[in-house]
């Protein structure tokens, strides 16, 4: 009796299994959605970090589009060349040109170079302390120090350092923005990765003033224009500007620079500089 | 008159914090001594600011004007608050924290006017020629907020306004500015609140002041009687009772819809100090280039009710209140929930500035910001009705989308959930946070 339910049990499941599994497989058959191979290739090829750069709502929707012909094979700013090469390969196509960026901070001024005007004891983020009376710095232009780019990065690129200023690793940063979109004070802009040497100041206000709140800003007073054999540089509203289209990177600015805000930001990244970059500390010590 | 009325009587929520009004409830209120040099931003004002019409260096008198209203519709002028000569036009420290353009004038130490216009009988003026007048003195709401009272006198013609408030409640904790006022320029109020109610064609008006006043209160009632339409609404003491949507509720029962305006339910709320102001405006000629300020708070020597030219840097207020009684730790513009800090103290009092607060470091808020245990205070104090823990997680946490289902937006500021938190979580900080990635992503057009 025992026997016969067991076995009883045992053919109905086989015949339930059999039934549903006919209709699986014809329900796969039948109803399979037709997919692009090449979506998935691309997407292994892409970082993954979904960070936007590129406009569209993730890597995986980048992808489709790049495989269907409405994205250039060059669209994923993180990725860079090589990524584009690799999908311009799947995709059968030309690359093209990625205009290979990176972040920089325009402000040297952390915790030791520029003075507070106010103690701030509210919520730890830049937008929340520049709401408060426009922020305890009392330079109107400089860096927050509460880290509101750190926590945009989607690839670890960016940390405080004991000054409470950025640390932008050039070597992790993928030139993606999410960072310069986040900054309150507009600091971060997107270089383009061969250009070096930056003015590491925001500051519009005059020469005196930045004088009394910081240490190494910009005051605007127009040694680097006349030092710079390219006339790359110009100063504008108080603040010196480089043309980086103009400038050879010949780092003889940087040592005429009265309030050093004239940087190379192999300076200020953490990573070795790369090979045939010029030691622009050496350079600046040497005389330029 | 009386007649019952067909709100509740007391706002939704709200906290009780210690009202620390006995340091100046009982003082008249005193002239300031005329500043040496006055600070007059343009921008005093919700709105366009305002466009210079002196040059550096040109002779002005008490009562000129400075600055015209900019076109756009949404704008006042600026008045000397002081006769003298202007001595700068640019960028200056302004209460709302960076340096905004400015007209200093340096006193020459005599108070000269200019001529003063005819009297005006409000009662034989048309509603146009009221809102003229009262764009021309440069009127804006004294509660705070500052919003050209010219535009809140121009209803347009599918929202008829049948009730006008006059807020005297002054919920703000520390703050008896108003409290004097009524008490000793009760007809100028009812005189401005007469004109109030004739531009905007209103029949009723409550006069709406907190228990906590009774001499006020008795004043009021005692002027009120014989006057068509016009009342006084005793409200217990809450904050913030004072807040123009709560108001609106208590007293009527009507609610402004989310993102509307309290038009849209018929009704118009005017500060008390603000239809003083236009009384003075209509009667005098007299333009806003005065007003009646509280400086108080433990930190400052000899606590007083001020009536204090536009413009005059804060630090002389507190020189002339005795100077710092020990060791300052904040100097707040405004009262102590919604106030802003100043970092210097160099910053004029502007048309919003309703007092000077300087707190010592007991009364300072503690600030620990530890993990939510979802108690709810927050839920029950909060008089929009909104969930700001669900709204301080979101931004927290920048999820922004989130915070604006929470109605985010919806958020007055008032500061109650951050009283009553027991993590002493900045929750209003967050929500001001949420609110301006939100309105910053609408201005971008994306969803993000």
């Amino acid at each position: 009796m025992a026997a016969g339910v067991i076995w009883s049990s045992i053919g109905t499941m086989a015949l339930i299994g059999l039934v549903l599994g006919l209709g699986l497989t014809y329900a796969s058959r039948r109803l399979a959605v037709e997919r692009d191979p090449r979506v998935d290739q691309i997407e292994q090829l892409l970082p993954g970090a979904n960070c936007g750069a590129c406009g569209y709502a993730g890597c995986r929707q980048m992808a489709e589009e790049m495989a269907a012909g409405r994205a250039p094979a060059a669209a994923c700013v993180a990725g860079g060349s090589a990524t584009a090469a690799a999908i311009a390969e799947i995709l059968g196509v030309e690359a093209g040109e990625v205009q290979e960026r990176v972040a920089v901070l325009l402000c040297g001024g952390g915790a030791r170079e520029a003075s507070r005007r106010s103690r701030y004891l509210g919520v730890q983020d830049c937008l929340a302390a520049q709401l408060v009376a426009g922020g305890p710095k009392a330079c109107a232009y400089g860096c927050l120090g509460y880290g509101t780019c750190v926590r945009a990065c989607p690839f670890g690129a960016i940390r405080l350092n004991d000054d409470a200023l950025p640390e932008i690793d050039r070597h992790k940063c993928t030139g993606c923005g999410k960072c310069a979109e986040a900054c309150p004070r507009h600091l971060i802009v997107l270089a383009d990765r061969a250009s070096q040497v930056f003015v590491a100041c925001s500051s519009q206000a005059r020469g005196a003033e930045v004088r009394k709140v910081c240490t190494v800003g910009c005051i605007g007073c127009q040694l680097c224009v006349r030092e710079c054999p390219q006339g790359a540089i110009t100063v504008e509203n108080n603040l010196a500007r480089i043309d980086q289209e103009r400038c050879t990177r010949c780092g003889s600015c940087l040592s005429r620079c009265p309030t050093h805000c004239l940087v190379a930001v192999t300076e200020l990244t953490p990573c070795q500089p790369a090979e045939g970059v010029v030691d622009w500390k050496q350079a600046a010590q040497s005389g330029g | 008159m009386l007649w019952p009325l067909p709100g509740r009587g007391r706002i939704r929520g709200g906290v009780h914090p210690p009202e620390h009004k006995e340091l100046t409830a009982a003082l008249p209120i005193e002239e300031a001594p005329l500043p040496r040099r006055v600070i007059l931003p343009l921008s005093q004002h919700v709105g366009a600011p305002a466009r210079p019409v002196v040059k550096v260096g040109e002779e002005v008198r008490a009562g000129q004007v400075v600055a015209e209203a900019a076109e756009a519709p949404v704008s006042v002028p600026v008045h000397a608050s002081i006769a003298g000569r202007v001595a700068a036009i640019a960028p200056f420290p302004h209460p709302a924290g960076r340096e905004l353009p400015a007209i200093v004038i340096e006193g020459n130490g005599e108070d000269r006017w200019v001529e003063e216009a005819p009297p005006r009988d409000p009662e034989r003026l048309s509603p146009e020629e009221i809102r003229r007048l009262a764009k021309e003195a440069g009127l804006v709401g004294l509660g705070g907020a500052a919003f050209p009272t010219h535009i809140k006198l121009s209803p347009p013609s599918t929202k008829p306004i049948d009730t006008v408030i006059l807020n005297g409640c002054e919920c703000e904790p520390y703050l008896t500015c108003d409290h004097r006022l009524m008490l000793e320029e009760t007809e100028a109020i009812l005189d401005g609140l007469v004109a109030i109610m004739k531009a905007v064609g209103a029949a009723r008006a409550w006069v709406a002041v907190e228990d906590n006043k009774p001499d006020a209160i008795a004043r009021l009632r005692e002027a009120v009687r014989g006057k068509e339409g016009v009342a006084v609404a005793v409200l217990p003491s809450r904050y913030p009772q004072g807040a123009e949507k709560q108001l609106i509720a208590a007293l009527t029962g009507r609610q402004v819809p989310s993102g509307g305006l309290p038009m849209d339910v018929g009704v118009l709320v005017q500060n008390v100090g603000t239809a003083a102001a236009l009384s003075a405006a209509i009667r005098r000629g007299r333009p806003l280039v005065q007003r009646v300020i509280t400086v108080t708070g433990r930190g400052v020597r000899r606590p007083r009710n001020l009536r204090v030219r536009l413009g005059t840097p804060v630090r002389d207020l507190i020189e002339f209140c005795g100077g710092f009684a020990e060791a300052p730790a904040r100097v707040v513009l405004g009262g102590p929930m919604m106030g802003v800090a100043v970092a210097d103290l160099g910053v004029p009092v502007i048309k919003g500035t309703s007092g000077i607060l300087v707190l010592t470091e007991e009364e300072l808020p503690a600030v620990r910001n530890v993990a939510c245990i979802r108690c709810g205070r927050c839920v029950r104090a909060c008089p929009m009705g909104l969930l700001p823990l669900y709204l301080g997680r979101a931004a927290e946490h920048r999820r922004w989308d989130e915070a604006e289902a929470y109605h985010a937006l919806d958020c007055i500021e008032c500061g109650s959930c951050s009283y009553v938190c027991p993590g002493e979580r900045p929750l209003v900080q967050y929500i001001r946070q949420a609110k301006t990635e939100i309105l910053a992503r609408r201005a971008k057009g994306k969803k993000g």
